[in-house]
Formats: structure tokens, C-alpha cells, sequence
């Protein structure tokens, strides 16, 4: 907590914003003028009304104004303070309606990504390449608890970042795999919801590279302010080369995931390996100690599906549970991974069952 | 009774049958929405079955580009995929493609295919012929097969639209909620 | 019908006397009595929350509350104040201000008002006992976004949607009585263009609430069926959309936000007048307006939703209807501005809280003028430029609208006046509580904090710090504000039955405190009197 209290003011190294930001897309930037065109409007209409108030306080009270007027009707006037709003009002329509038109016109992508949003993490899929991969926060937990320093880029900093080129017309299409999320980037003026079951699409033209940041803005649970978005622009003649590189990235970790399956792994290394998983990915919700949270999240500890038979607790989490924030992790963790945090589960906390499942079994199911 | 007790009762009434009225109206606005989609194609959400009919002109050297995406819900423990990732169409001309799908648990299921199409306004001129998302799928333990969707595109799509994405998420149906999904879609 | 139970009573003994005189009471002014000391209470309660809140957002990192009770906190916050600080608030007024002030002697249907009072303890029983439950209160905002409130929802989504049942049951009785009251209650010659504004402004959100109070009703209950009963309204595998809800939900959204500030309209057109000694300037374009905010506000719901992918069409068509309302919402504060012109003001407690609030409610205005321009709204949407825009619209609209009548009104219900020096430290308190709390947040909206976030990131700790310490200023006036009405129920100077020299009305023809009857025989309306 004291460390917390020092840290607060290690804000000072920003430079205090009071504007919307720019940004760094024609998009954005046109969104900025109209911002500031609208703000610029309110201000002089914001003058001229409360100057009228202030001046009337001032020189229209009792003491200096004894005897009220008692004009109290005017059509004439009416008229014109309906009239005149009117046409500010149709002023400020113009640039909104072009902009929007703008924002609207998806066609002509050279490259669409596909964002689904989950509890609470986004998964990236370039959908020409065929490559995807999950994007998770990656600022500890102790930074949270105020346990620790809080990095410059606390909440705001992810295991895997987006990664797109440099002038390239991006279609993003948003969809979500439990409830609403919306994938935001303030630099780039896209927000956009993603909502399960439907597709939503929104682009962006990037101009420089360089690293930019957002959050999830739509309240989605518990987890909602841990949800970042962290997108690295490259500049398009070595995108090539880093989906070639993931390509490589990928076959040589199912390299390792082959190697890792074929082998017999012992209890205690499992356990071991096991516990990372779970840490990092199970106790937001089961909680460290396996005990969840009553009415919400299922303790672990002597549970049905712990004890239960081994089938059925692959299945779940294989699977995950309709309708709950359990989800699939068939998808999210390899053969290794989830053969450990399921023997893990099953010999920890008082579950003595002494099951050991190996990641070949894992891989069989899948 | 006089005349104000008469007044005041007629007023209630009436004032009574508005909320009454209203409280009607907010089921009224799910089948409007709908039709509202329908004609607006708001949400992406598909027509149903059409029938094929050569189109009167021969489509122009114009060709849409169309992407096929899979989603699998959450506790379904199904493999689905498009087995080809996109595809360049001509509108006004038929084309078939096919999804794979495995079931990887050891009992059979049953599933039900809901489309999605992006932007919204496209829903309107991607027609099905055939797709195996009119009906439910059910998967003997460790089955696998391709589900084909035929369609074409309407030669009347607007001319700014060049890319569009059908999308499909596959529901685990529980046997007990069955027949309302299927009057439902 | 009144005086009936109140002899009855008298026979027994003194507690079960006291029970019986307020359980059972058909008498509008201890009506009005009990529903303002309920949005009192309730009040109290919702701001603790908030206080929680911003205690937690004081520092970057979690301090004090888990991230799902925060979750609980902004939920609960928002549910309380709405239905239970805001609209019972002004149900309050209206039962004790209307039958008043078009000489009535008491609301149409005098036991359905008591009835539709005594729903309300229940039903915020049961939403508030959920912060105690199993699984804790509902975590989903007060928007209660499907499918997050409802396949996910915790098990008291349940209470929750019973609660929002009766408490629309409420709002649709009121709402019903306070239009069968005016329709048909009006003293001879009380035509309806001579009503003062604040009946004018009440008829106009009665029939927004019982337009829209159902639609809520019907929304909840869609929940409900998804939730237990196997329908499909919100959920996409069954061929529902989760956007559906947050159509029916602003339908009902939108409207309702109007519910919460057209009766401070008319607040602020009771005390201005008074205060400047002049008519108001244009009554007759003051109802006009109203009427057309009133009826815009059911074509405007989509600008809640610009960022759910909605075709370009509509939201240009939602856009448009939105700025609209720019239009008559300016009439009317260039009404009250030209009411104080040349007139001769002096600035008691109540024609500061007005003044307030007009000046903070048009900042908020201004706001929601740029949160209505589609591509500034990508980046507005969903952070605290939202926050501020609509705590500016309703902490000077609802809040100071409800304190400048209660400051305005107070001596003609307790026959004391009340302190004028604490009244003015109150509301210069409350002022600087206000905008501390919420203008930096237009800042931080700006720089990119999403709302409903429990932690965020370093650059906007500035803020939120200014925020928090004036939300705990803001906090602690509100006591003060308690204190100040019991010391007036206590005693003070006598109150005259004027109580203004500038105020207009039947409501200071009777005396203060005014009796228990007043008006059993309709007054007679001379010509001038009215608004």
C-alpha cells in the first residue's frame, strides 16, 4: 500500500493531456477537428450564454435593479434563438456526416484480422495467413496489489501484441466468444464491439510505425480493466517476413509440442509445470488455494470434476462449460500444458486421487 | 355516483391500458426488430432457403471476394473449420463450399450452425441455396465430415461492397431445447 | 377517505397510532413526506457507494476492493440512484407540490398513492439485501447488458429483476395518479396553459413513465425467460441478438433520462421567477419545449449504441434526432436566462441551487451535443467523457433540481425558515464538490480511460485523484444538507405564508406549514395568478 502511495506520483512523467488525442490515422485526426470544432462552438455559445447570466446577476439584483421589468413574452425573439441553433447545429452535421461516411466505407481492405474477444483476453487471427494467436495482459499481479513498482506501461502491456503494416487498408472484423467486449485503439479511432455470435467490422490505414495502446471499453466482468490492447505497426516491407517468421514460430513449437507429447513425463514434473498453468490462467477465478468463489466460481477442492472421472475433467477443460466463464482451453494451452494443470488439479489441496495424465492422452482427445 | 367518480375511473382505465399496452410493445419490438434487420440487414443475420434463378444478364467481370470464418461455442467440444479461407465470386453465379467438422468427444452431439455476414447490408444479397446450417447436425462420437453451403450473390449488391465475410459459430443443442431453435431461426 | 383512518387511529395506543397514521396515510403531503425521506435514505446509500467507488479509483492498483465487487459498487450505484434517490425524489414533490398548486385537495386516487409508496421499501430491500447473497449483488452496470446479465449473471440477477418489477409498479401507479390528479383535480378556472411549469413538466414525464416504465418491464422479463425458461430473446445460439436488448433496453434508456431531469425543468421555472421578481419569460414556449424533448426522446435511443455496428443510414438518422434536442433544450435555458434579465434578484438558497443548475446542466448539455457527433463519439464512447457528460446533466439536474425545491419549498411544509448561512455554505460546497468530482473527468474520458474500469493506467492518476477528493467533499456536504433539513423541522424563524416576496401561486395562499387539508373547497383563481 506504501509502495502504492509512491508510485502514484510516478504519473508525473506523463505530460498532463487535457485534448483528445490526435492520433496517428487521417481517420483520427479528422475526428480530432471535429472534436475541437465542436468544442470550440459550445465554448463561444457557452460564453456568450453564461456572460449574459453573469452580467445579469451582476447588474440586475435588487440592489442595483430595484424595480423588475415586466416584459415576460416575445414570439420575435423565440424565433430567432430557435432559428439560430438550427443553423449552428446544421454546421456542425456537415463534417460529422463526411467523416462518418468515411469511417464507414469498408471496402477495398488489403488485410483482414479477426478479433474475438473473451474473458479476458483477445484472440488475433490474420485471416489470409491463417495464423492466430492469443493476446494476454501481461503486468503482474503484485504490480496490481501494489506489491510491486508499477511499470510505465502498467495495464497497458501484453504478451503478444497485434502486429500490422504500414499502409495497408486493415479490415478488422470484431466478434466475441462470450459477452460484449469492444476492441478500442484511441490512436487510431477505432472502436468497435464485439458481440457473440454477430460480426462487426471496422478499419484503419496506418501511416507510421511504432507501438500504440487501448483497452477493451465495454464492461465484460471482473477482469474488465485487464483486457489491453497493445498494437506494433511494422512497416509493410517486413510484415512479410514476420508472418514468415510466425509460420516458422509456429511449426517449431508443434515441433516441440510433438517432442513434448511423445515423452512420459513424471508426476512431480507435471505438478511442477502444472502449477504455472494454473496460477496464470485458472486463479483469477478458482483462486490460488483452489477454493473459488461461493456462488460464482466452483472450488476445486474435492469438486465433482476434480475427483470425478479423469475423462470428464479433460472434457471441461478442453471444452470448457456452456454458458459460464469457463472456457475452452483446447485452444489457448498446448498438450503439456493442459495435461499438467489437470494433474495439478487432481493432487492438490487435499484431491489425492494420485491420477496422472500424460500430454499424449491430451493430444488423443483433441 | 357523480360525475368527476366517472371521469377519474375512464382516466385510470385508459391510462392503465397504455401501460398495459406498452408493456405489450416491448415483445412487439422483437418481431420488428427482425423485420427491421430484414430489410436493413442491421445485424448480419441471414434470409433463409432461396432458389436459384440464372440471372437475366450475364454478371459483368465484376468479382466480390467473399471470407468464410468458424467459430465453436464455448463446451462444444467440436473441431469446425472452412476448408478453404476465400474465395473470388462472380455475382449471379453458383458456388459451393464446404466446412469441416469433427466431434472429438466420445458421445454423440447434436449442433446447430448460426451465419453471420459482414457488413450487415451484404446479409441482403448473399442468397443460400443449400446450407447445413438450415438444419441441425448430429455426430456420432469422433465422426467427421464436410457440410457444404451453396450460394450466390446477388448481381444487385451495392457497388462499394467488395469483401465479405460469412461467418459461422456451431451451438451445442441440447436435446431439450431443440425444437424451439429451429422455429426460431 | 383520510380522516377516516386518521380517527380510527386515535383509540390506540401512541406507537401503533404513529405505525398506522404513516402505513396507512392517504394523505398526499404525508405521502410526499415519506417517498422524500425514502429518496433520502436511499440517497445516503447510493452515494456511500459511489464513495467506495472513487475511494477505490483515488490511486492506480487495487487498494481496497476486489475487481468484481467494484463491479457491484458501479451497478448498485447506478440502480439506487436512479430509481431510488432520483424518481422518488420527485414523486415526493409532486405528491406534496401538485394537488397544492392547482387546488386540489389531494391526489385523484389517494390509496393507490399509498400503495405504490409502500412497494418501494420492499423492492430496494430486495435489491440491496443481493449485496449480502451468495455470488453478491448484480455486476453488470446499471445498463444490464445480455448476455452478461443474463447467461452470466450472478444468482441474485434474480432479486434483481423482481425488484425492477416492483419498482416499476411503483412508477406506473404514481405516474397514473399524478395524470388523473391533473386531468380532473384542477380548481375552476386553473386551465391547463395556466398551470405553473413545474405541473406542466410532471404531466409531461408521467406519461414519458408510464410509456416506458412497461418497456423496462418487458425487457426484464425477457431476462428472466432467458434466463430459466429456455426463450431465446438475447442469445445468438438460439436465434436471438444480444443487440435486441440494447435496443428495447434505450427505448425504454433514453425516456427515462428525460424522467430524471424534465421535472427539475420545472423546479428551475418556480424558483427563477421568484427570485428575479419577474414572470417567466415565455411560458408558452417553455411547454412547447418541453413537449418536443419529451417526444424526441423516443427517437434518439440509438446513440447510445453507435459503436454495436449499426448501418450508416442509421446512424446518421440517430445523429440528426440528437442534435435536434439541442434545439429546444436551448430555448429553455435562454428562457431562464432572459427571466433574470432586468429583473432584481437577490440569491437565497434555493435561486443559487437553480442557477446551479442551469449553468452545470448546460455544460452537460454541450457535452452531450459532441457525444451526439457519430465519429467523435468512436472516441467518447464507453470512457469517462461519458461519465462526466451525464453526472453534469444529472447532479445539477436531478440532485440540485430536488435541493433547490426542497430549500425553496421546506418552509411552507415545516413553517420554519430554514438556515440561510449554512444553506449558502451547502450549496457553494456542493458546487465545488461537483466539479472537482466530475470535470477532470472529462479529461481523463478524453485521454482514454474506459469506464467501469477498476484500475488504470499511471497517465491518469492525476485525475482521478482530483476526482476522488472532490467526490469525498461532495460526500461529507450532503450530511450537512441532512442536517440543515432536521434543524428546520425543528424549529426557526416562523415562516410567513408568503415565504417569498417574489413567489407567485396557490401554494403560498395557504398557510405554513400548510394544514394537513388544504383546498377542500377549490380557490378561486383570479386572473394573474397562475404560473
Amino acid at each position: 500500500m506504501f509502495v502504492g502511495l509512491l508510485f502514484v506520483y510516478s504519473s508525473n512523467v506523463f505530460p498532463v493531456e487535457f485534448d483528445l488525442r490526435e492520433g496517428v490515422t487521417d481517420v483520427s485526426r479528422q475526428i480530432q477537428s471535429l472534436h475541437q470544432m465542436s468544442l470550440a462552438v459550445c465554448v463561444i455559445v457557452g460564453i456568450g450564454v453564461f456572460g449574459a447570466m453573469f452580467y445579469s446577476m451582476f447588474a440586475h439584483r435588487r440592489s442595483r435593479h430595484p424595480v423588475p421589468a415586466t416584459f415576460h413574452e416575445s414570439t420575435k425573439v423565440e424565433l430567432i434563438w430557435t432559428l439560430i441553433p438550427t443553423l449552428i447545429l446544421i454546421v456542425m452535421a456537415v463534417p460529422a456526416t463526411t467523416t462518418l461516411i468515411e469511417i464507414e466505407d469498408n471496402s477495398d481492405s488489403d488485410l483482414t484480422v479477426l478479433i474475438t474477444g473473451s474473458q479476458w483476453k483477445w484472440h488475433y487471427q490474420y485471416v489470409e495467413a491463417n495464423i492466430g494467436y492469443y493476446s494476454n495482459m501481461s503486468t503482474p499481479q503484485e504490480q496490481i496489489d501494489n506489491l510491486a513498482p508499477k511499470d510505465i506501461n502498467y495495464l497497458l502491456e501484453t504478451d503478444k501484441p497485434l502486429v500490422l503494416p504500414t499502409n495497408k487498408k486493415v479490415r478488422f472484423l470484431t466478434t466475441s466468444n462470450d459477452v460484449i467486449h469492444s476492441w478500442w485503439v484511441p490512436d487510431f479511432a477505432v472502436k468497435q464491439d464485439a458481440i457473440p455470435g454477430f460480426i462487426n467490422e471496422a478499419w484503419t490505414r496506418l501511416e507510421v510505425t511504432g507501438v500504440f495502446r487501448g483497452q477493451c471499453s465495454e464492461l465484460c466482468g471482473k477482469n474488465h480493466a485487464f483486457m489491453p490492447i497493445v498494437v506494433e505497426v511494422i512497416a509493410e516491407e517486413e510484415f512479410d517476413a514476420w508472418i514468415a517468421d510466425q509460420r516458422l514460430a509456429m511449426s517449431l513449437a508443434s515441433e516441440t509440442a510433438v517432442a513434448d507429447r511423445n515423452q512420459e513425463w513424471a508426476k512431480s514434473e507435471l505438478l511442477q509445470i502444472g502449477e504455472e498453468v494454473f496460477v496464470s490462467q485458472c486463479a483469477t477465478c478458482h483462486q490460488t488455494n483452489g477454493m473459488g468463489q461461493p456462488g460464482k466460481y466452483p472450488e476445486l477442492v474435492g469438486s465433482p470434476i476434480t475427483t470425478g472421472p479423469i475423462e470428464d475433467h479433460l472434457n471441461r477443460v478442453m471444452n470448457g462449460k456452456a454458458k459460464t466463464e469457463m472456457q475452452a482451453w483446447a485452444p489457448q494451452l498446448t498438450d503439456l500444458e493442459i495435461a499438467a494443470v489437470i494433474t495439478y488439479e487432481r493432487n492438490t489441496w487435499g484431491n489425492d486421487s494420485g491420477d496422472l495424465i500424460q500430454p499424449m492422452a491430451v493430444y488423443l482427445s483433441r | 355516483m357523480s360525475k368527476t367518480d366517472n371521469r377519474l375511473r375512464r382516466h385510470t382505465g385508459l391510462l392503465l391500458v397504455l401501460a398495459v399496452g406498452m408493456f405489450g410493445f416491448a415483445y412487439a419490438l422483437v418481431p420488428l426488430y427482425e423485420t427491421f434487420c430484414e430489410l436493413t440487414g442491421l445485424n448480419g443475420k441471414t434470409a433463409g432457403q432461396t432458389v436459384y434463378s440464372a440471372p437475366q444478364s450475364p454478371a459483368e467481370d465484376r468479382q466480390v471476394r467473399i471470407q468464410f470464418l468458424a467459430h465453436v461455442s464455448r463446451g462444444m467440444p467440436w473441431e469446425f473449420r472452412p476448408t478453404e479461407g476465400q474465395l473470388l465470386v462472380q455475382p449471379g453465379i453458383l458456388y459451393t463450399t464446404e466446412f469441416y467438422v469433427r466431434n472429438r468427444a466420445g458421445q454423440a452431439i447434436t449442433g446447430q450452425a448460426v451465419p453471420s455476414v459482414t457488413p450487415g447490408q451484404a446479409a441482403l444479397y448473399l442468397n443460400k441455396v443449400e446450407c447445413f446450417c438450415f438444419t441441425q447436425q448430429l455426430l456420432q462420437a469422433g465422426e467427421e465430415m464436410l457440410m457444404a453451403v451453396t450460394f450466390f450473390v446477388d448481381p444487385g449488391l451495392p457497388e462499394e461492397i467488395n469483401t465479405l465475410s460469412l461467418s459461422y459459430t456451431v451451438f451445442r443443442v441440447e436435446p431439450l431445447q431443440a425444437p424451439e431453435v429451429v422455429k426460431s431461426l | 377517505m383520510s380522516t377516516h383512518v386518521h380517527t380510527e387511529a386515535k383509540s390506540r395506543h401512541p406507537l401503533l397510532r404513529f405505525a398506522s397514521r404513516w402505513l396507512m396515510t392517504t394523505n398526499h403531503k404525508e405521502i410526499g413526506t415519506l417517498y422524500l425521506w425514502l429518496s433520502f435514505l436511499l440517497f445516503f446509500i447510493a452515494g456511500a457507494l459511489a464513495m467506495g467507488i472513487r475511494a477505490e479509483l483515488a490511486q492506480p492498483g487495487i487498494q481496497l476492493v476486489e475487481p468484481d465487487f467494484y463491479n457491484q459498487l458501479v451497478t448498485m450505484h447506478g440502480l439506487v440512484m436512479v430509481f431510488g434517490a432520483v424518481m422518488p425524489a420527485f414523486v415526493g414533490l409532486a405528491n406534496w407540490m401538485i394537488p397544492m398548486m392547482i387546488g386540489a385537495p389531494d391526489m385523484a386516487l389517494p390509496r393507490l398513492n399509498n400503495f405504490s409508496f409502500w412497494i418501494l421499501p420492499f423492492a430496494f430491500t430486495l435489491l440491496l439485501s443481493s449485496l449480502f447473497m451468495e455470488g453478491g449483488a448484480p455486476n453488470f452496470g446499471w445498463t444490464f447488458y445480455a448476455p452478461l446479465s443474463t447467461t452470466y449473471g450472478p444468482p441474485s440477477t434474480d432479486f434483481f429483476i423482481v425488484g425492477v418489477h416492483m419498482m416499476g409498479i411503483s412508477s406506473i401507479l404514481g405516474a397514473i395518479n399524478i395524470i388523473v390528479t391533473i386531468f380532473n383535480l384542477r380548481a375552476p378556472g386553473m386551465t391547463l396553459m395556466k398551470m405553473p411549469l413545474f405541473v406542466w413538466t410532471w404531466l409531461i414525464t408521467a406519461f414519458l413513465l408510464i410509456m416506458v416504465m412497461p418497456v423496462l418491464a418487458g425487457a426484464v422479463t425477457m431476462m428472466l425467460t432467458d434466463r430459466h425458461f429456455g426463450t431465446s430473446f438475447f442469445d445468438a445460439s438460439g436465434g436471438g441478438d444480444p443487440v435486441m436488448f440494447q435496443h428495447i433496453f434505450w427505448f425504454f434508456g433514453h425516456p427515462e433520462v428525460y424522467i430524471m431531469i424534465l421535472p427539475g425543468f420545472g423546479i428551475a421555472s418556480q424558483i427563477i421567477p421568484t427570485f428575479a421578481r419577474k414572470k417567466l419569460f415565455g411560458y408558452h414556449s417553455m411547454v412547447y419545449a418541453t413537449v418536443s424533448i419529451a417526444m424526441l426522446s423516443f427517437v434518439v435511443w440509438g446513440h447510445h449504441m453507435f459503436t454495436t455496428g449499426m448501418p450508416l443510414a442509421t446512424e446518421l438518422f440517430f445523429m440528426y434526432a440528437t442534435m435536434l434536442i439541442a434545439v429546444p433544450t436551448g430555448v429553455k435555458v435562454f428562457n431562464w436566462v432572459a427571466t433574470m434579465w432586468r429583473g432584481s434578484m437577490t440569491f437565497e438558497t434555493p435561486m443559487l441551487f437553480a442557477i446551479g443548475f442551469v449553468m452545470m446542466f448546460t455544460i452537460g448539455g454541450f457535452s452531450g451535443l459532441m457525444l451526439a457527433l457519430v465519429p467523435a463519439d468512436f472516441q467518447y464512447h464507453d470512457t469517462f467523457f461519458v461519465v462526466a457528460h451525464f453526472h453534469y446533466v444529472l447532479y445539477p439536474g436531478a440532485i440540485f433540481g430536488t435541493m433547490a425545491a426542497v430549500y425553496y419549498w421546506l418552509p411552507k411544509w415545516t413553517g420554519h425558515m430554514y438556515d440561510e448561512r449554512l444553506g449558502k455554505i451547502h450549496f457553494w460546497a456542493a458546487t465545488i464538490g461537483v466539479n472537482l468530482t466530475f470535470f477532470p473527468m472529462h479529461f481523463s474520458g478524453l485521454a482514454g480511460m474506459p469506464r467501469r474500469i477498476v484500475d488504470y493506467s499511471l497517465q491518469f492518476a492525476d485525475f482521478n485523484l482530483l476526482s476522488s477528493i472532490g467526490a469525498m467533499l461532495l460526500g461529507l456536504t450532503q450530511i450537512l444538507f441532512l442536517y440543515i433539513v432536521i434543524k428546520t423541522i425543528r424549529g426557526g424563524k416562523k415562516a410567513t405564508t408568503q415565504v417569498w416576496e417574489g413567489a407567485e401561486g396557490l401554494e403560498w395562499t395557504v398557510p405554513s406549514p400548510a394544514p394537513r387539508h388544504t383546498f377542500e373547497t377549490p380557490p378561486v383563481i383570479d386572473h394573474d395568478q397562475a404560473h
